[in-house]
């Protein structure tokens, strides 16, 4: 039962894997309850990724002194990067370790681990590219600009490469349709939607003269990106559950 | 009665044409009018007085001798009273701090355009904002003002300046010289015509009113914008012209007993840009000081300038001069210039000023006897009276002048009511007109929906129900029923209704037009819900899923139009289009990544996202369904729309979003639109600044030949040669009004108005069109193949090019050349792969097209309007091609795009109807904001920002809405060459 949960949470890479065959005819015959405890484990980590978020707000003001969100926004957006970057990280490491390890040598999984932090800069320097095409200012607030950058690939990026790893191709099929061929890629899929259009949502108040603070670029944006994500995080096991009779996952 | 979706759209945005005027006209009020007759002289009101009577009935003396009036063009507040004003106008601040002047910070309300608030200033009305619109050609002033008066009184007016003076008051000057405000890179000799002449009338002294219109500040303004050191040296310039007025005054005093008066003032100010025309800080405040030996100043009464409206200068002029105030003047007269009077002279003139007031207030305010102003003028009237008989007993103690000074406070605070109450009620909208142009806007619009699945289907025609209306009861029902409501209304308005005042053959054939309209809506509904029940029972279409784009041209759509009722993202309008053409390019390149990688792969259903079409409903699924299906399949079996590109086209293919987004970021900096950013540094001022003509020479050089080299490979030999002789001439032309060098001409040649080198282009577009035109019709006659058909298309796309690059400021060459780039990129690597459909394209194209109105330097604000390119190889104003040659500089981005649709459309050879297609999506995506627009303004009408933001938009989009009727119409005509053709 442990190897099978694991191996549904993260489905293995390599398609024609024998051990990945065997899994499959165990679950079908396993069938909805099998489904309805995966759910179950994927709003656990989902609720825990929001308290991360929570924490993020709430933590730093007992170690900081005048700490708010909007008027140190930078100090913020970095603990709530370092906040979900580490949970993602941590139920990476808790629910996945063996699946790979079995053949991959420490050498393979320092490759992989730099090739995961080139892609997640990467990732940061073409968000940051797309955000000036959008208008954002070249030169002035460029802080401002990376950082929001890094905050929509940690709400993105990292989950991508805790699920998929550093697999172009992999990403690639998820983010097609009907390509997704699990309740994790599922999700996934659900809550880098829901961030991409909550970022986009959020410029949409920048143009109105009300003055508020938060409508000082990048806040209104960062703000949206985090109100997509955690909306991505409460609706996508809600969305799994609701069409669990209609799902099936080809590959599965 | 079959049409085809093309013709129909056309007829449909025709009938919105006439809808939208027909609103305009209404929502457009007229402003406060007294109705009384200017001819018709009545006395002035006498001096209230209670039982005994006053022997002050005639009109009190005049107060000053003589008048200058210097009114310098966007002279800002800060100019005269911040910091600039003491740098640079050191005698003028002098005056102000020290001397005997009265400062005030006269508001001016928008628009902040130089003939209404000429207007403002003379008559003191607030004049409609329709003033704007024909401020290009400004008829005479009708309405009673100070200068009619004052010429009736016999006084001897002189006038230098700028010449909508002589317009406006033509015969009411004894001697004038106008100078033409159009050639706005002029600065100084402008000024020097008005200077001139100084000397000599100064030292004549045989006029009464003397009025000098500087207008060399407002052209620094719009040339260099606030900042520029051109404007320190300017207004050194004004203060000297003030310090020679002011002395010559003085040594005139002496000769006459009354003494004299020095007017100083703007019409507006100047925004942080330069330009005028809206409602920030910096466009409405300017200084108003009053110079006057007559105005007594304890030394050391040092006070900040007082808030004043700008029509409250002509009711000032008046008591000044001895005239009777304007009858349309809303404005109440500055108290500080009669301070030095007696206690009854003081009454007397507020006592005139209100009762103006109060009567402007009973002609158009039916509840005037509510209201609060006018109640404190009756009792203030009534308190009056008792004073003038106190004094008249000669009863001349301390209660008398106790009571005085409270009739006085309460005649000042009667008068503030007043005057404000008279400015917020500018006008009534005329309901009806707007309801009747709004319901035939509205119809067209249900109308145009309600037909989408008739009118994408694969034969592109629709049924229109015309026949069935003529023999329906409904028809003649809402007929009679209209009539009787005109009537009704009509026959019991108050107010002038313009509806109203049009025959009653034209209003009947309005209200056959609605019925019609009305009878066809309810016949496409019924027909709507008959195929819908049918619909239901046939299984679902399997491919209706609807792909990202379409879903995202939708939203955007959708989102543009609710965007339209908040007035910031009116102002920032180029934001949300700006925002939508970079996403529609990040879902292009997604579309192109999936279709790339995982065209292979994948499982046919999700292969290719069949398209559409953005708003096709389930009937046009289903119309589509026999087509579709084997296009499909041909998607499917052929090769994917990639493997027919070479190694590096498929680089091209992958890289090409990222280059269009590129362009845009790039052409997003050059000009800073709307109003929160405009101030923004950009490259269109860096690249305009005289430092950096070497530049901006380069760069103007190096579009002209990208244009070459893009628009020449679809054109015959001969305008190949005519296009490049033309951008040639376009350049010479720029070379000739001094924006841009010749390599081999250092420093500051001569500078004329270019007129031959622009004829010399104007010679070469028309051969261009003409060749076009020759093209399209052999086509047509002859049946020839379809490449003339296309080389013809392009030949008239290029002959709008061309003159889009004459037209275009220097600066903005640079969009042109990206538009061309752009338009290139999408076709080769973009449309032609992904085999769009035409719906798709036409929303693209349409897209596009705002994007490129914005980048431009346009906004949703009449200054913006480059009425430069109205004047290119003219020598004086002449109206039509002004007109023509603004409208097309102003909408060149949409038009270009537009003609670039019909081109692409007809060179595809892979569906007969997409021009037809093409046409009604393209009329349909712009009747939407239209509609709604015009029923959010209605909902809107008493909205703060009305005339300074929606009103402006309004112009825009009816504007937009016929160039919009423009295009369609030469889209329906190149689909009935088709037509004809096979």
């Amino acid at each position: 039962m442990g190897l099978q949960t694991k191996i549904a949470l993260f489905p293995p890479r390599r398609l024609n894997c024998p051990l990945r065959c065997r899994c499959v005819s165990q679950i079908s015959t396993h069938g909805n309850t099998m489904k309805d405890t995966d759910i179950k484990r994927l709003l656990y980590t989902h609720l825990l990724c929001i308290f991360s978020i929570i924490l993020s707000v709430f933590i730093p003001s007992f170690f900081l002194e005048n700490f708010s969100i909007l008027e140190t926004h930078l100090t913020w957006l970095c603990i709530c990067s370092a906040f979900v970057t580490a949970v993602n990280l941590l139920l990476y490491l808790v629910v996945k370790p063996t699946a790979s390890s079995k053949k991959s040598s420490l050498s393979h999984k320092i490759t992989r681990f730099l090739k995961c932090c080139i892609y997640f800069l990467m990732s940061c320097f073409s968000f940051h590219i797309i955000f000036v095409l959008y208008g954002a200012p070249l030169i002035e607030l460029v802080l401002e600009t990376f950082l929001f950058a890094v905050i929509l690939s940690t709400f993105t990026t990292v989950p991508c490469l805790c699920l998929l790893g550093p697999n172009l191709k992999a990403w690639l099929r998820v983010f097609s349709r009907n390509g997704v061929t699990s309740i994790w890629e599922n999700s996934l899929q659900i809550t880098t939607i829901s961030s991409f259009v909550g970022t986009w949502l959020g410029a949409l108040p920048i143009p109105l003269d009300w003055e508020r603070p938060w409508q000082v670029w990048p806040i209104s944006c960062t703000l949206g990106a985090t109100f997509g994500y955690v909306a991505g995080l409460v609706i996508s096991p809600l969305w799994i559950y609701w069409n669990r009779k209609q799902l099936t996952y080809k590959n599965n | 009665m079959r049409l085809g979706s093309g013709t129909f759209a056309a007829c449909c945005v025709a009938i919105e044409v006439l809808g939208t005027a027909v609103f305009l006209r209404g929502f457009f009020p007229a402003p406060v009018r007294s109705s009384a007759r200017t001819e018709h002289k009545e006395p002035p009101a006498p001096e209230p007085s209670a039982g005994a009577s006053s022997n002050w009935t005639k009109l009190p003396p005049p107060l000053f001798s003589k008048v200058v009036i210097v009114l310098i063009d966007a002279l800002r507040d800060d100019f005269v009273f911040g910091a600039k004003g003491v740098k640079f106008m050191p005698y003028t601040t002098y005056l102000v701090e020290k001397g005997a002047a009265h400062s005030f910070v006269a508001e001016a309300k928008p628009p902040t355009v130089t003939m209404p608030r000429i207007k403002a200033l003379m008559t003191g009305s607030l004049p409609g904002f329709v003033d704007v619109v024909r401020n290009l050609n400004s008829p005479a002033l009708l309405e009673d003002n100070v200068i009619k008066q004052a010429k009736a009184a016999g006084k001897r007016i002189i006038f230098y300046g700028d010449e909508t003076w002589v317009k406006l008051f033509p015969k009411h000057f004894v001697e004038y010289d106008g100078t033409t405000s159009f050639f706005v890179s002029d600065y100084t000799e402008v000024d020097n015509n008005v200077t001139r002449h100084l000397d000599k009338v100064l030292k004549r002294g045989d006029w009464d009113i003397l009025i000098l219109h500087y207008l060399g500040l407002d052209h620094i303004g719009h040339i260099s914008g606030p900042y520029s050191p051109l404007i320190g040296r300017k207004l050194s310039e004004m203060d000297s012209v003030l310090m020679k007025i002011h002395t010559a005054l003085l040594s005139k005093e002496r000769e006459s007993s009354l003494p004299n008066l020095l007017v100083l003032c703007g019409d507006h100010g100047m925004s942080e840009t330069g330009s005028h025309g809206a409602s920030s800080t910096e466009e409405v405040n300017t200084p108003l000081v009053l110079i006057s030996t007559a105005f007594e100043r304890r030394p050391g009464d040092t006070r900040l300038p007082k808030h004043v409206q700008q029509t409250d200068l002509a009711a000032t002029l008046a008591i000044g001069l001895g005239l009777p105030i304007p009858k349309d003047s809303v404005g109440s007269f500055l108290f500080p210039i009669v301070e030095g009077k007696s206690m009854r002279e003081q009454l007397r003139f507020l006592h005139l000023n209100t009762v103006q007031l109060s009567k402007l207030l009973q002609e158009n305010v039916p509840s005037y006897a509510k209201d609060p102003g006018f109640e404190q003028f009756k009792m203030s009237e009534k308190l009056h009276g008792n004073w003038i008989k106190l004094y008249l007993e000669e009863n001349h103690s301390e209660v008398l002048f106790n009571l005085g000074t409270k009739v006085l406070r309460q005649y000042l605070d009667a008068m503030k009511i007043l005057s404000l109450s008279l400015s917020t009620q500018v006008a009534q909208y005329d309901l009806y007109s707007m309801v009747v142009g709004t319901v035939m806007v509205v119809e067209v619009l249900t109308l145009l929906l309600l037909s989408i699945p008739q009118a994408l289907c694969r034969k592109a025609q629709l049924e229109v129900p015309l026949s069935s209306p003529v023999f329906s009861l409904l028809f003649y029902l809402m007929f009679l029923v209209l009539s009787a409501v005109h009537v009704i209304v009509c026959t019991s308005a108050e107010s002038s209704c313009y509806f109203c005042s049009l025959s009653w053959l034209a209003a009947g054939a309005v209200m056959l037009l609605i019925s019609a309209l009305l009878c066809a809506i309810v016949s496409a509904l019924t027909k709507v819900f008959m195929d819908g029940s049918f619909l239901s029972k046939s299984p679902a279409h399997p491919d209706s899923r609807w792909s990202e784009l379409d879903l995202l041209i939708l939203f955007g759509t959708l989102g543009h139009v609710v965007s339209l009722g908040a007035s910031s993202f009116v102002e920032e309008e180029h934001q949300t289009w700006y925002f939508l053409v970079n996403t529609l390019c990040l879902a292009l390149s997604q579309e192109i990544y999936r279709s790339y990688f995982l065209g292979d792969s994948c499982e046919p259903q999700c292969h290719f996202p069949m398209d559409q079409g953005f708003d096709s409903l389930a009937p046009a699924l289903q119309d589509r369904t026999g087509g579709g299906v084997s296009e499909h399949d041909k998607v499917h079996e052929g090769p994917s729309p990639f493997e027919l590109l070479r190694g590096h086209e498929r680089w091209m293919v992958l890289a090409s979003p990222w280059l269009i987004l590129t362009c845009c970021r790039l052409l997003r900096s050059l000009n800073q639109t709307g109003v929160q950013w405009a101030h923004r540094p950009d490259l269109g001022h860096w690249l305009t600044s005289s430092d950096h003509k070497a530049e901006l020479s380069i760069l103007a050089a190096l579009s002209l030949l990208i244009i070459f080299v893009l628009v020449q490979r679809g054109c015959s030999s001969v305008s190949k040669a005519a296009l490049a002789l033309g951008l040639l001439g376009v350049y010479c032309y720029r070379a000739a009004i001094g924006n841009v060098l010749f390599p081999w001409q250092q420093g500051n040649r001569d500078i004329s108005k270019g007129i031959i080198e622009a004829r010399f282009v104007y010679v070469f577009v028309l051969g261009i069109l003409f060749t076009g035109t020759k093209d399209l019709l052999k086509s047509q006659v002859l049946a020839a193949d379809r490449k003339t058909k296309t080389v013809g298309l392009w030949e008239i796309y290029s002959g709008l090019v061309l003159l889009a690059a004459l037209l275009f400021r220097p600066h903005n060459l640079p969009v042109l050349a990206f538009s061309l780039l752009i338009q290139t990129i999408m076709t080769k690597f973009i449309w032609k792969p992904l085999k769009h459909d035409a719906a798709e394209i036409t929303v693209m194209h349409y897209w596009f097209g705002q994007a490129f109105f914005y980048f431009q330097g346009n906004s949703n604000n009449i200054a913006t309007v480059d009425i430069s390119a109205g004047f290119v190889g003219l020598d004086t104003y002449v109206e039509i091609p002004a007109m023509f040659l603004t409208a097309f500089g102003t909408y060149a981005g949409p038009v270009l795009w537009a003609s670039h649709l019909v081109h692409f459309l007809s060179s595809q050879t892979s569906s007969s109807s997409a021009l037809s297609h093409a046409c009604f999506c393209y009329a349909l995506i712009c009747s939407i904001p239209v509609s709604t627009y015009i029923i959010f303004v209605t909902s809107l009408r008493y909205h703060l920002f009305i005339w300074s933001v929606f009103s402006p938009k309004l112009l825009y989009e009816g504007m937009h809405l016929l160039i919009t009727a423009a295009i369609c119409v030469f889209f329906t005509a190149m689909d009935q060459t088709s037509l004809t053709k096979s």
